[in-house]
C-alpha cells in the first residue's frame, strides 16, 4: 500500500513573525523556514508504517516554489521514498490546495493520505477534511494513534471532551495531531544520500485545474500587545489586587 | 441571504459555544437559522430553538447521525448549504472535523477562527499562533466560517423559534464509530470557565498537579495545562491550552510554572486578568501577566490556597 504525505513550507516555529512594510502579509524574507510540524508528524507516521511493513511506498508532495525543494529533501532523509514539487508562485487556499493534491491522489492511488492537522501559519485546519470530501473518502482528523488492520485503518481522535476511536475503511484520509508520534532527525548519511535522489517537478499550471482565489487578505497586522503587569511582592498582595482591585475572586 | 449555523450538541445539550455562535451571526447581520442533525434530538432542537436571534430550526434526525460523524453531516450542511448566504460553526475540535468537508462539498473556502465581524463580507482572524492577525475579504458566493467562540459574547434566550423536520442524507463512507473516552471531572469545562489554573513542565510530576486542585477547588476553577504537562503525561491531553489546544477567555487565568511560549499564549491572552506564577523572572509569561510572583511554586501554591 502507498501513502501519500502532503507537506508544508512554512516559518520555523520558533521565529518571531512580522508584517511586511506594506501591512498585507507576512515578513517570510530571510528567516529560517522548515517543514510544519504537523506535516512532520504525519511524515514520520507513514515511514514507521513502512517501516513495519504495512505500507510499500512513501511518497511526499508539496505545493509550493522551487525553494520548497528544501523542505521535500529534508523528508527524503527521513525515510520518503519519492518526492512530488508542484511548482507555483500563487500562494492557494486551502481549497485549491485540496482539489491540487486530489488530482495527485487519483493519480497515485494510495491507500491513505497522511496529513497534519493544520499548518502552523495559516492556522487553517482545513486541507485534509477538504481531501477527504473531493475525494469522497472517510476522514479521521486529530489523530493520536493509528493502527493498519488489512483493509481498515483504526485512529484514536482527540476531541475536546477526551478521545475518539473510529473504525475507517480504506483509502481514507487521517490528519496528525502533536501526540501521534514525535519525529526523528535526520542521520547525516541519510541526508547525504536525500542529496543525490530525484525530485519530481510539475508546474501547477500544467495540471488544467479550475482554481479560483476566493478571499483576498486586506491586512495582516501585530495585535495590541498587552499591557505588562506588575511583580508583586507577596501571596497577599496578589489576593487583593485580585479580590479588591480586578474584583474576580470573593 | 441567510445564516446557517450547525449545531453543536454533546448529551442532549446544545454547547455553550453555540450562543456565541449566534452572536458572530448577528453581528453578520442576515437572518439567522439553525441546524441540528442527530439522533433523538428533540430536547436539542427545543433549546436551539431558544437561542435569541435565532428565527427557524431544521431538525434531521436518524440514526445516521447518532456518532455526530463528518460524513454523513457534511453532505447534509452541503445539501443545504445553496439556500444560504453563510454557513457556520463554532472552531471547536467538532466544527472542525465538519465544517471544511462540507466546504468543500458546496465548492466554496472557509475562514477559519474568526475572531471578529468587520462586515458582512469581511473578517479578521488570527494566523500564526496568534502572533498575527489578518482581515481577509470573501468574494464566494457561500461563506463558510468557523467561529473562535471565546471571541463573542453569549446571546440570550427568546420565545422559542418554529422547529421544522428535514429530511436525512449523506452516508458513512465507510467510518465507523467504535468507541469515546471522556475523563470524568467535576471541575467545570475549561472553555467556560471563570477562572483557569493551568500548569506547566514545572509541577514537575502528576501528584503535584494535586497543588492545582487546591487552588482550583477554592476558586471554583477549571484546571488547564501547557503542552510539556501534557506531554510528560501529568494530565490527559483535553487540559491542553494552546495554539493547538483550547482556547479559554476567564476572567482570570493563573500560569503556574509556565514558562510562557507563543503557542501556550495564543490559547489564554484573552483572559482578562493573568497572574503568573514562576521562578524565572525572565519567563515570557511575564510579558502578559497582569500580576506576576517570582518564587517556588512548591511554596507560594499552598501558602495560596491557605489563605484564599
Ligand atoms: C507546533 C507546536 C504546537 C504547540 N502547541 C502548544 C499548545 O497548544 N499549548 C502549549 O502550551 N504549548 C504548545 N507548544 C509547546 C510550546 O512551544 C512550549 O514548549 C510549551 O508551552 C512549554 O510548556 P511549559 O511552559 O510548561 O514548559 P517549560 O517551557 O519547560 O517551562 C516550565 C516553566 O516552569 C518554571 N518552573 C520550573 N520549576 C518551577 C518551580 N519550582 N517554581 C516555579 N516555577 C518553576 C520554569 O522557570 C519555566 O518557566 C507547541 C509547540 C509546537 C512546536
Amino acid at each position: 500500500m502507498k501513502i501519500v504525505v502532503p507537506i508544508k513550507r512554512v516559518i520555523d516555529h520558533n521565529v518571531r513573525v512580522r508584517p511586511t512594510a506594506d501591512g498585507t502579509g507576512v515578513d517570510s524574507a530571510s528567516v529560517k523556514m522548515a517543514i510544519n510540524p504537523f506535516c512532520e508528524i504525519a511524515l514520520e507516521e507513514a515511514v514507521r508504517l513502512k517501516e513495519r511493513g504495512l505500507a510499500s511506498e512513501v511518497l511526499v508532495v508539496t505545493i509550493g516554489t522551487a525553494a520548497a525543494q528544501e523542505q521535500l529533501r529534508g523528508a527524503l532523509a527521513v525515510g520518503a521514498d519519492r518526492a512530488l514539487l508542484i511548482e507555483t508562485e500563487r500562494a492557494l487556499e486551502p481549497l485549491a490546495v485540496a482539489r491540487t493534491l486530489a488530482r495527485i491522489v487519483e493519480e497515485e492511488r494510495p491507500g491513505l493520505a497522511l496529513l497534519g492537522k493544520q499548518a502552523i501559519d495559516s492556522d487553517d485546519n482545513q486541507v485534509g477534511q477538504m481531501l477527504a470530501a473531493l475525494l469522497g473518502w472517510p476522514q479521521a482528523t486529530f489523530a493520536s494513534a493509528l493502527e493498519l488492520e488489512g483493509a481498515k485503518a483504526r485512529v484514536t481522535r482527540e476531541v475536546d471532551g477526551g478521545m475518539v476511536t473510529l473504525e475507517l475503511a480504506l483509502p481514507a484520509v487521517v490528519t496528525a495531531d502533536l501526540r501521534l508520534n514525535e519525529p526523528r532527525y535526520a542521520r547525516l548519511p541519510d541526508i547525504m544520500k536525500a542529496k543525490k535522489k530525484p525530485i519530481e517537478r510539475r508546474a501547477l499550471e500544467e495540471m488544467a485545474l479550475d482554481l479560483p482565489a476566493q478571499t483576498e487578505v486586506l491586512a495582516v497586522e501585530t495585535p495590541t500587545p498587552r499591557q505588562r503587569g506588575v511583580i508583586l511582592d507577596s501571596v497577599d498582595a496578589l489576593i487583593d489586587k485580585l479580590r479588591n482591585v480586578e474584583k474576580v475572586i470573593p | 441571504m441567510s445564516s446557517l449555523i450547525l449545531i453543536e450538541h454533546h448529551d442532549g445539550r446544545v454547547s455553550p459555544a453555540c450562543a456565541r455562535v449566534v452572536a458572530a451571526a448577528r453581528k453578520i447581520g442576515a437572518p439567522i437559522e439553525a441546524l441540528v442533525a442527530g439522533y433523538r434530538v428533540d430536547e436539542v432542537a427545543a433549546q436551539a430553538a431558544r437561542l435569541d436571534g435565532v428565527s427557524r430550526v431544521l431538525v434531521a434526525d436518524d440514526a445516521r447521525y447518532a456518532d455526530q460523524l463528518a460524513e454523513p453531516l457534511a453532505t447534509l450542511l452541503a445539501a443545504h448549504a445553496k439556500r444560504y448566504g453563510y454557513l457556520l460553526a463554532a472552531a471547536s475540535t467538532f466544527g472542525k472535523d465538519v465544517l471544511p468537508r462540507a466546504a468543500a462539498l458546496a465548492g466554496v473556502g472557509q475562514i477559519s477562527e474568526v475572531i471578529e465581524v468587520v462586515d458582512p463580507a469581511t473578517f479578521k482572524r488570527p494566523i500564526h499562533a496568534g502572533a498575527l492577525v489578518a482581515t481577509v475579504r470573501s468574494d464566494a458566493p457561500l461563506k463558510v466560517l468557523s467561529i473562535r467562540a471565546t471571541a463573542f459574547e453569549s446571546v440570550g434566550e427568546q420565545a422559542p423559534a418554529p422547529i421544522e423536520t428535514v429530511e436525512a442524507q449523506g452516508e458513512a463512507l465507510g467510518a465507523r464509530f467504535v468507541e469515546s473516552h471522556r475523563e470524568a471531572s467535576e471541575r467545570p469545562e475549561l472553555t467556560a470557565a471563570r477562572v483557569v489554573v493551568s500548569g506547566g513542565r514545572g509541577l514537575g510530576s502528576k501528584q503535584n498537579f494535586s497543588l492545582l486542585e487546591g487552588v482550583a477547588g477554592k476558586l471554583d476553577a477549571a484546571i488547564g495545562a501547557s503542552r510539556a504537562a501534557v506531554d510528560a503525561g501529568y494530565v490527559p491531553n483535553e487540559l491542553q491550552v494552546g495554539q493547538t489546544g483550547k482556547i479559554v477567555a476567564p476572567d482570570l487565568y493563573i500560569a503556574v510554572g509556565i514558562s510562557g511560549a507563543m503557542q501556550h499564549l495564543a490559547g489564554m491572552q484573552g483572559a482578562k486578568v493573568i497572574v503568573a506564577i514562576n521562578r524565572d523572572e525572565e519567563a515570557p509569561i511575564f510579558q502578559v501577566a497582569d500580576y506576576g510572583l517570582v518564587g517556588d511554586l512548591f511554596e507560594l501554591l499552598p501558602e495560596l490556597e491557605r489563605k484564599l
